[in-house]
């Protein structure tokens, strides 16, 4: 079992513009993407909205090969969401009737965009962790969302639990990757019989990655509180986020896009 | 002696065809006979983890062979898993292994994985428990309250109770006070006493493997590049020293005496040994 290939939103280090970009342009940059991608209502608009997303993998040189291996865990859900659509949007052409089901021009149509938008959508994003390494991306975050902080919001807090949650997955996929063995080496079987019995078999597994978890977790509170870690008041960083001419550029350049995919929609485009 | 463990030219690459390939063992050939106490030295990253790993079929071999009693174990995928019973494998920290509710439970998962009846698993849970010296008192508490060096005898008598004719141990004295090492070292050479079984006991520390084993197999850079007895391996002092694994601090010694002209013999690694060999050099001086 390659328990360690599993990429979750990996980071590729990489030099290109999209990586030495400010985090929190990237992060301004996909929300606005995001929110282009639901006012896109034709061919049109999806075409330059996909022509934007082409535009910035080749910037960012990230292999197509790693985009598409994302996208490979959302195929259940894109066949099951195409199915929906197909089979219940009411409409006027009928393409096909059997028993209680029309397929129209209309279902055909909008599952081909929810199925297109979706992809978009969870290529966009995975662009942004491929490009982003994760201290970056909450230091993003934790900058974005501090106005937050005058609602007594923990806003401290959330981007510090979320950079240890993040810096421990390959720890853990490693831990698991040991106990796994170790059971194994006393005949714990993983892989066959009915489901009930597979859940079963986790527990040798959960119970000691539990514990472990659990164990590491004080640890490292011991490890923070020695080198006098005491919230966010008054903390200063090493990495100061400062936005630059490219980053300015970029966000206007996004609500640009945002514009015009609104004015297209206005002309039914 | 009659070989029951064999790797026939086995070789293993972690991350195949990924930008991430890296050979841990280059055809390898290894031989554990019957009733033998076998060590393993290499340090951090030589491969040693991944042979052991071979040994009991977790790992599959990207090209050669494992043979136990000198069938391929990976021809029959009933073989694969009798081999896991046949040939028991204690991780290093094996006590982060540990799950059940009670030492007892927990010693009697493998048995049990072994579709043995309760009356069987009743008795090897109680031997493997003697063997490894826990009260019978202590098998009705949570393995979670025992100390560290009770949880590392559960975790043993876990392995242990599967009864494997080979013994496969991965720095089983790691982290212990040095009156737990001995106490671990001595339930092992009881179990390989008890059941004639061939003991595999991994170490980087010279001593700890000096004063137990019959044979000696140095692993090095994916290969094995010697092994013999204690004393025909630590004659390798030198490129011992250049692969970073050193030699018994006796040895040591007796080399430094060597090179400043005394007439003693070299592959001295106890202190009995060296006791006889200075009254041997002053006898003869």
């Amino acid at each position: 079992m390659a328990l360690k290939d599993i990429t979750l939103g990996q980071f590729f280090p990489g030099s290109s513009p999209l990586h030495r970009m400010d985090p929190r342009t990237k992060l301004i940059g996909i929300t606005l993407y995001i929110v282009a991608l639901f006012l896109a209502v034709s061919f049109v608009s999806y075409g330059a909205m996909f022509l934007v997303l082409a535009l910035l993998i080749r910037i960012s040189r990230i292999p197509l090969k790693s985009i598409v291996r994302g996208l490979k865990p959302v195929v259940f859900i894109l066949i099951f969401t195409a199915l929906l659509n197909i089979l219940y949007t009411p409409g006027e052409h009928v393409l096909a009737k059997f028993w209680i089901l029309t397929i129209t021009l209309e279902g055909v149509r909008t599952a081909f965009f929810m199925v297109v938008r979706i992809m978009m959508l969870i290529s966009a994003t995975f662009l942004l962790t491929y490009t982003t390494s994760p201290i970056l991306l909450t230091d993003g975050i934790e900058s974005l969302l501090s106005p937050l902080k005058k609602l007594h919001v923990p806003v401290h807090e959330l981007a510090m639990m979320m950079s240890i949650a993040l810096r421990f997955i390959p720890t853990l996929i490693e831990e698991t990757d040991k106990i796994m063995c170790a059971q194994r080496a006393r005949g714990a079987d993983f892989e066959t019989g009915s489901l009930i019995r597979r859940a079963k078999a986790l527990i040798p597994l959960l119970v000691p990655l539990f514990i472990s978890a659990f164990r590491r977790a004080d640890e490292l509170a011991v490890a923070m509180e020695c080198r006098c870690y005491h919230g966010g008041e008054g903390r200063t960083r090493l990495r100061q986020l400062k936005y630059h001419r490219l980053d300015r550029l970029t966000i206007a350049l996004a609500i640009a896009m945002c514009a015009a995919i609104w004015t297209l929609g206005r002309f039914g485009l | 002696m009659e070989a029951i463990l064999e790797t026939k030219q086995l070789s293993h690459i972690y991350s195949a065809g990924t930008p991430f390939e890296r050979a841990a063992l280059n055809c390898v050939d290894f031989t554990a006979c019957r009733g033998e106490y076998l060590g393993i030295i290499g340090h951090t990253g030589s491969g040693k983890s991944t042979l052991i790993q071979h040994l009991n079929g977790l790992l599959k071999p990207t090209s050669g062979q494992v043979l136990y009693e000198g069938q391929d174990i990976w021809s029959d995928p009933k073989l694969t898993r009798q081999t896991r019973f046949n040939v028991g494998l204690v991780f290093q920290y094996p006590e982060y292994q540990l799950f059940e509710e009670t030492v007892y439970k927990d010693i009697a998962f493998g048995p049990g994985n072994m579709g043995l009846d309760a009356k069987e698993i009743d008795r090897r849970v109680r031997q493997a428990a003697a063997f490894v010296g826990l009260r019978d008192d202590l098998l009705e508490s949570s393995p979670f309250e025992l100390s560290g060096g009770q949880k590392r005898r559960v975790a043993i008598a876990g392995v242990i109770a599967m009864e494997p004719k080979v013994l496969v141990l991965d720095e089983p004295t790691a982290g212990l006070d040095p009156v737990g090492v001995e106490d671990i070292l001595g339930n092992i050479r009881d179990y390989h006493r008890a059941h004639n079984a061939t003991i595999i006991l991994v170490s980087h520390s010279m001593e700890e493997v000096a004063r137990s084993v019959d044979r000696l197999v140095v692993v090095n850079d994916s290969v094995i590049p010697f092994h013999g007895t204690p004393q025909e391996v630590f004659c390798h002092g030198q490129e011992l020293e250049n692969m970073g694994l050193g030699v018994p601090q006796m040895t040591r010694v007796f080399n430094r005496l060597r090179a400043m002209g005394a007439n003693v013999d070299a592959s001295v690694y106890t202190i009995e040994q060296a006791k006889a060999a200075i009254l041997k050099a002053k006898g003869g001086m």
